[in-house]
């Protein structure tokens, strides 16, 4: 391999390497989403009461559903950016659903790993086949498969279209495990907050459970736009390596 | 003059199971793996615990899928070989006659299979199939459909990747549970003697997976194919 041009050899830097250095080493975003989770897991531990029938255990609740839901709206940037992608070809919404598609990985597997540590002490069970409990185990497998397939392409145009194509036809599937689950009996616990009538919860827990929602989708949102950000820096490098190879 | 889409695809099944034909390799190393498995799940297995009319559905439909992986694996491996792969592209066809060209060589292929597996499980676990062969064979071809649609256009991207061999299970077995899961289902109920109107719910998600699958597929092959 050449070695590489030195960043301050201003003819061998392009303007996208550039930008990509002079961007600030803080990432404010980042740090606005980490300590408002810190807030929020203070006020769920501390300043919230204890649920009369489950005890402690209820609070993983908190840190669940949150992850659940940040969870599906990484998936739904992937699948929409596999749709943008074979329509636009443009790079950028292939590098933002891959960056969506490993924050997705990461709160899947905090999805999953809260739900048996709630479940172990209420159903008496880590694990039951249960309908939501099957499907999100299979958006876990998904995601990884989706992950592994990315990383065995190297051709860039190959493997954002062959990504692509896995995250639409991911995206069809996941209304049929849901249908194929959906005629086993459910055990999960029914929607809570995010049904028709009135929340079956008190207020305390309501501003709780909404601060940490927000915190947990901020952090997904400061994730998935470092990863991204990394995702350009990579393509600039890469690019530039090319670039020398090429002229050698 | 271009051959319409359906009599191009019919060409290209007919050079896979002409290859097929003259060698016979692949297919008789995957009937014989076929009936290995289902003998190697007999000695998992205790009979005493679990009738063998509990654990038969099970076994066809996994052993059914393993199975068609492997066929799969091949449908475009073989188009490796010499750049062939190149030639079938130059050809002056539309990239969805490939596709469905492709896609019923496996079709027949499986369905040559699951008429080894299904009388294999029948006689090595002692089923009672009599009457309800014919609509086990028509629901194990509903299920084949979506399995080899999927099947087909994940072998045609995992044969371009590393880790070919590994990635076609990985990424194909999620896209196979609701098939496995309604084809299991409805085998056990037919072969318990319930009426078939009862595994019809199980029926509508095969039948309407083929038509989402098929469709998706169809339309999506032609960008794992742009060079």
């Amino acid at each position: 391999m050449t070695t590489r041009a030195l960043p301050d050899d201003a003819d061998a830097a392009s303007p996208a390497s550039m930008g990509a250095a002079s961007r600030p080493l803080f990432d404010w975003l980042f740090g606005v989403a980490v300590l408002a989770m810190v807030a929020a897991f203070v006020r769920a531990v501390y300043f919230t009461p204890i649920e009369a029938l489950q005890g402690a255990a209820q609070k993983i609740y908190y840190v669940h559903v949150s992850a659940a839901l940040s969870a599906y709206l990484a998936l739904g940037i992937v699948a929409l950016m596999s749709i943008v992608y074979l329509w636009l070809r443009d790079e950028r919404a292939d590098r933002l659903a891959e960056s969506a598609g490993e924050v997705a990985l990461v709160f899947l597997t905090a999805v999953l790993t809260t739900g048996p540590l709630w479940g172990k002490p209420i159903w008496g069970t880590w694990w039951t086949w249960d309908a939501r409990l099957t499907l999100t185990l299979f958006l876990w497998f998904l995601t990884a498969g989706y992950l592994v397939l990315r990383g065995a392409v190297d051709d860039p145009s190959m493997r954002a279209r062959y990504s692509a194509v896995i995250g639409i036809l991911a995206a069809l599937l996941i209304p049929f495990i849901h249908l194929s689950v959906y005629l086993f009996n459910t055990l999960h616990p029914k929607p809570i907050l995010l049904k028709p009538d009135k929340p079956s919860m008190p207020n305390e827990m309501v501003v709780t459970f909404v601060g940490f929602f927000i915190a947990c989708a901020l952090l997904c949102v400061a994730l998935i736009r470092a990863r991204y950000r990394y995702g350009v820096a990579r393509d600039v490098v890469r690019a530039m390596d090319a670039a020398e190879e090429g002229g050698e | 003059m271009k051959p319409s889409l359906l009599l191009s695809a019919w060409f290209i099944a007919r050079k896979d199971l002409a290859i097929e034909f003259r060698t016979r390799t692949a297919f008789l190393a995957v009937l014989v793996f076929a009936v290995l498995g289902i003998a190697t799940f007999y000695f998992a297995w205790d009979a005493t615990a679990v009738a063998a009319i509990d654990l038969a559905p099970g076994v066809l439909w996994v052993i059914f899928t393993f199975s068609g992986l492997l066929s799969l694996q091949r449908s475009f491996g073989v188009e490796l070989a010499d750049r062939a792969m190149d030639a079938l592209l130059l050809a002056p066809i539309d990239r969805e006659a490939i596709f469905l060209g492709k896609a019923l060589a496996n079709l027949l292929f499986v369905a040559g299979i699951l008429v080894v597996t299904v009388p294999s499980v029948a006689l090595l676990y002692n089923l009672p199939l009599g009457r309800t062969l014919p609509i086990l064979f028509a629901i194990a071809l509903i299920a084949a459909i979506g399995l080899v649609a999927v099947g087909t256009l994940f072998s045609a991207m995992a044969a371009n990747t590393r880790l070919a061999e590994l990635l076609l299970p990985m990424l194909s077995l999620p896209f196979f549970v609701p098939i496995v899961y309604g084809a299991a289902q409805t085998t056990s109920m037919l072969l318990a003697g319930r009426p078939v109107a009862e595994a019809w719910p199980f029926m509508k998600i095969l039948i309407a997976f083929d038509l989402v699958f098929l469709t998706a597929c169809t339309l999506t092959f032609p960008y794992i194919l742009e060079e």
